[in-house]
């Protein structure tokens, strides 16, 4: 195991080249743009066997993904904010046909006004589009998750696609020592890739064809069941990563949560700043729940953590407009509904379009929580 | 039956569903100025340009009137029509 200093989009273009990935499609877009250049320098050095096509936009990118992956070939592809939502149609298109693609989300704000900073909007707005949503905390965990999600997604009984988000700037352009598996480790936890449809002009097949309303419903309730399958997947790729290299992964993260009578939740790099203030804090009351996996949500898992907790705090950088709450609080109440003592709940709107997130706004909102703050605020808001 | 991902074994499937009711207008091949060329053949996306011993007609069961094949004749042999009903 070699440890390195680099950029989380450096990260994650390793994570690629361990996979031994076969096509990659990718259209550069900022913040994500280095994993990009990463990769495509990687494929015109030789140091990937892979096909690395560059596309004219990001709906190219994600539909030649498509294609390629349709025909047994590992993909691969990245983007961000306005890409990602140029890809939106065909995000269902990858997850109703079932294919295993691998992408990387650096998560970035949504115009208008044109912003390129950090926040969660793009990817939670893409919540519903039936792909498993992992959010990372670290870059380490970036190049992890990669590694995981095709060991996830790949799986048989799951055969969903997955998105890995992390953090604009926050992770994508900021170093940190992350530790690179050997190739070998690799090919024993990521077996090849074996495609359970493929195209094949000697024995032709039609993949996504057409479905009239007598059994439409019916895909979409196998799509439910299978990601419902990729709780336990997610689970057991994360223990079995962990004996390999030492670093376990779940759906969630639990910090200081065993005496905790208020719970802050997040999702992503904000987990690092709420624990830096938790430590300085140094106090047994509060904890930490990172949401991991956004979709399939554990609700379950939340519920179990949650039900004997005083007050819950949510601080999310997305809002749904119009509902005025993030999708992560609106979750979160959905998993306490109907508990008998419910937690008090708020939820709190934090670091749109790049906004920093400091040490001090979280010990504002643990103040606020304490003195029996409940509903949505912002955080950081002039 | 749903199966994986929607997928469909047997081939050929679209022989049963007529795609033809979607133009606005369709294409009519004036074989008197027509060069034998192939283009129209060619680029065709539906495969709808019919052709036989130097003879071209047009499949309206499957052609959806994009017009390419007027578009790329060299000769201007196909005319677009307005169809009709
Ligand atoms: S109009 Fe379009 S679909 Fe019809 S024959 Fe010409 S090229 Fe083919
Ligand atoms: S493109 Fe025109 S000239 Fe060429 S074969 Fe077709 S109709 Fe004839």
């Amino acid at each position: 195991m070699a440890t390195d200093v680099i950029h989380g989009s450096k990260a994650v273009a390793e994570a690629v080249k361990l996979c031994d990935v076969d096509v990659i499609a990718a259209y550069p877009i900022t913040p994500q743009t280095r994993i990009s250049e990463s990769l495509a320098k990687f494929a015109a050095t030789g140091a990937i066997r892979a096909e690395y096509i560059k596309v004219e936009s990001e709906h190219s990118a994600m539909s030649a993904c498509i294609g390629a992956s349709a025909t047994g070939a590992r993909t691969f592809t990245a983007t961000s904010s306005q890409g990602l939502a140029y890809m939106f149609e065909l995000l269902f298109v990858a997850s109703g046909m079932r294919l295993p693609i691998v992408m990387a989300n650096a998560n970035r704000a949504l115009s208008a006004p044109l912003n390129i900073w950090n926040d969660q909007q793009d990817s939670v707005s893409a919540r519903d589009c039936g792909w498993i949503q992992i959010y990372v905390e670290t870059n380490q965990e970036a190049l992890d998750s990669v590694i995981q999600a095709y060991r996830i997604s790949e799986n048989h009984e799951i055969l969903i696609p997955s998105m890995v988000c992390l953090d604009g700037y926050v992770l994508t352009h900021t170093m940190e020592p992350v530790d690179i598996p050997e190739q070998d480790l690799i090919e024993k936890y990521l077996p090849p890739f074996k495609p359970a449809l493929s195209l094949d002009p000697d024995s032709p097949i039609t993949l996504g064809a057409f479905a009239n309303p007598s059994t439409y419903m019916e895909f979409r309730y196998e799509q439910q069941k299978a990601i419902e399958r990729s709780f336990k997947a997610i689970e057991a790729a994360g223990k079995e990563y962990g004996k390999l290299t030492g670093r376990e992964y779940g759906l969630l993260e639990e910090y200081n949560l065993d005496d905790a009578e208020i719970v802050l939740i997040t999702m992503g790099s904000l987990a690092g700043t709420v624990k830096e203030t938790l430590a300085s804090l140094n106090d047994r009351r509060i904890g930490l729940l990172r949401v991991r996996a956004f979709r399939p949500f554990p609700k379950d898992d939340v519920r179990r953590l949650l039900k004997d907790v005083d007050k819950v705090a949510v601080i999310e950088k997305d809002i749904s407009v119009g509902l005025g709450e993030g999708a992560l609080f609106s979750e979160i109440k959905s998993s306490l509904y109907g508990l008998d003592s419910q937690p008090s709940m708020a939820g709190f709107i934090a670091g749109l379009g790049g906004r920093d997130v400091t040490p001090e706004d979280i010990a504002g909102v643990v103040k606020k929580v304490e003195k029996g703050f409940e509903g949505t605020g912002w955080v950081g808001l002039k | 039956m749903v199966t994986l991902g929607g997928h469909i074994k047997e081939t050929g499937s679209t022989t049963k569903t007529k795609t033809g009711g979607w133009r606005t207008f369709k294409p009519v091949i004036h074989m008197d100025k027509c060069v034998d060329c192939g283009c129209c053949w060619i680029f065709c996306p539906d495969m709808s340009i019919l052709r036989k011993d130097g003879e071209y007609s047009v499949d309206l069961e499957y052609c959806k009137g994009c017009g390419i094949c007027s578009r790329e004749c060299p000769t201007g042999a196909i005319e677009m029509v307005l169809e009709e009903k």
